[in-house]
């Protein structure tokens, strides 16, 4: 049986289509979506006017802040929206009755990454035109760069949100909290809102692993000295490949392993 | 070379065709100690009714589960409609479908919305035509534009045997199809499974503790007692070979004091 039939875009359509109706048929859901990123714009694009008018630094590299707060939550709602897909199949009981249909595990990992991507993009695009009108900074200055930030963060946050939701699946929603711990315990290595080179030796080394520390890094040579650095988006890029592959290894062993133990008809709250 | 294909594969279809819609050997489920089934084998004709009879960790519902591939099984081998399940388990389970008290359907989206991503997981035609016909057979219609959740547990029931019957299955999975029904719509639910294994010639394999639902429904049955099939038959055989006027007072002689011939299938 092959991986891909003229089935596959079908079911990972109809997949697609129940967070489509989730999130549609649900006005405080999709408020929810764009409530935080517009919250966090705003509180850091104060926090950057504030230091615009302190530092000649922040003044010759306006936008650096909400730049960097923009792209942590391409990476933040991608890792999110996925894992919080899935956790909607658990809240449900839904995921028995998902698993034992026709879908394959692989369709409905890419299901998983197209709603994700979907959320996330629903809940920053506001975002990013209220940052125009507020604070005169548009992420689509970026230019030709953002659209490489932007994926390569969505995967990244796609790796972690496959391990979460694979841990979900194998210890249950004891686990959940980990969707939302997981991901702040790597920010202070990806350098968000400072190079990477002021970490400690042995951080960099850590850092050096993850592909976001390239891209926030890239967003500041864009912003600051207005060159794209091609060399770090293909690190980065290769990074991802190996974390993306990570994290659906490890999801298919968590759902081996739940598939063993008898979790899927039962996993619930 | 393709007529030689061609043939080959009709005589397989043929040959699946004949072959029981449920094939078990040696099945077992361990869970470290524990021993949920315990080395069963049976048969389910096609078209017919079977039931999984046992008391409460008997083992019907990891069974159930095992035949919709959602627990993997220590040992065993399982055919289903001419097919080996472990081979071709997706190709296999677009032509079945199930009902469990232990997975729902999720709750904010409406009967309709449901239905309609389960028509399409199952690749079904002409879904709105099919949703329709459904909604007819099973009192839906008033209910289709109503949140899952916002339903009585009967009304979820009927609900649910919509999506277990969304894709015409040929091989359907009940477990306690009627735990929830009051007797009037209990007693319609069988109606109308009845119906449709004559009309689609489908085979039904049901957990269920209702023993009249059994004796009623039922061509034969399975009865498990701690992971093991202990005893099996049509339900009037059991009645005479325990010489109780009832299948629940077989049911009880075989949960208390065990079974009486031990010739499991």
């Amino acid at each position: 049986m092959s991986v891909i039939d003229r089935g596959t875009p079908r079911r990972i359509g109809a997949v697609v289509l129940r967070h489509w109706y989730l999130i549609a048929g649900s006005w405080p859901r999709f408020l929810d979506l764009c409530y935080w990123p517009i919250v966090q714009m705003i509180l850091w694009g104060f926090i950057q006017t504030f230091l615009m008018r302190q530092s000649t630094f922040f003044a010759q590299a306006g936008g650096i802040l909400l730049g960097a707060v923009m792209l942590w939550d391409v990476l933040f709602r991608g890792q999110i929206g996925l894992a919080i897909s899935f956790f909607e199949e658990v809240y449900s009981r839904n995921l028995g009755h998902l698993l034992a249909t026709p879908l394959k595990i692989g369709e409905y990992i890419a299901a998983l990454m197209l709603v994700s991507l979907m959320r996330t993009i629903a809940g920053l695009f506001p975002a990013t035109l209220l940052a125009i009108w507020f604070f005169g900074f548009s992420l689509y200055s970026l230019g030709i760069a953002l659209m490489a930030f932007f994926f390569s963060l969505i995967a990244f946050g796609w790796s972690i949100g496959l391990f979460v939701a694979g841990l979900v699946l194998r210890y249950g929603l004891g686990a959940e909290s980990f969707a939302w711990a997981l991901i702040f315990a790597l920010a202070p290595l990806c350098g968000v809102y400072y190079p990477t080179t002021i970490l400690p030796g042995w951080v960099q080394v850590l850092s050096a692993l993850l592909p976001a520390s390239y891209i926030f890094n890239g967003m500041r040579a864009v912003l600051i000295d207005h060159v794209i650095r091609t060399n770090d988006l293909l690190i980065a890029a290769g990074l991802n490949v190996v974390w993306l592959a990570g994290g659906v290894v490890a999801f298919l062993i968590f759902h081996a392993q739940a598939r063993d133990r008898g979790m899927l008809l039962q996993l619930g709250e | 070379m393709d007529a030689i294909l061609d043939s080959g594969s009709t005589a397989a279809r043929a040959q699946s065709a004949i072959e029981p819609a449920i094939a078990v050997e040696g099945l077992v489920k361990r869970y470290g100690d524990v021993v949920a089934v315990d080395g069963i084998g049976f048969t389910v004709a096609r078209g017919s009714f079977t039931a999984l009879l046992g008391g409460n960790g008997a083992g019907k519902t990891t069974t159930i589960a095992i035949l919709l591939g959602l627990i993997r099984p220590t040992a065993g081998h399982i055919r289903i409609l001419g097919q080996d399940f472990a081979l071709h388990a997706k190709d296999l389970l677009a032509r079945m479908n199930f009902q469990s008290p232990y997975a729902d359907l999720p709750r904010r989206l409406t009967v309709r919305q449901n239905l309609t991503i389960y028509a399409r997981l199952y690749g079904v035609a002409k879904v709105k035509e099919r949703i329709a016909d459904l909604a007819h057979e099973l009192d839906l219609a008033a209910l289709l534009d109503r949140p899952f959740g916002e339903l009585s547990a009967g009304q979820r029931t009927r609900a649910g045997l919509a999506k277990a019957f969304i894709n015409r299955p040929e091989l359907v999975l009940l477990d306690e199809p009627t735990a929830s029904l009051d007797p009037d719509t209990a007693d319609w639910v069988r109606a109308f499974l009845a119906r449709y294994a004559k009309e689609a010639g489908a085979t039904f394999f049901i957990a269920s503790h209702n023993m009249p639902e059994v004796e009623r429904l039922c061509d034969q049955v399975l009865m498990m007692k701690a992971g093991r099939i202990v005893d099996s038959g049509a339900p009037k055989e059991l009645i005479a070979r325990y010489g109780r006027p009832t299948l629940e007072e077989v049911f009880l002689e075989v949960a208390r004091h065990g079974a009486r011939s031990g010739d499991s299938p």
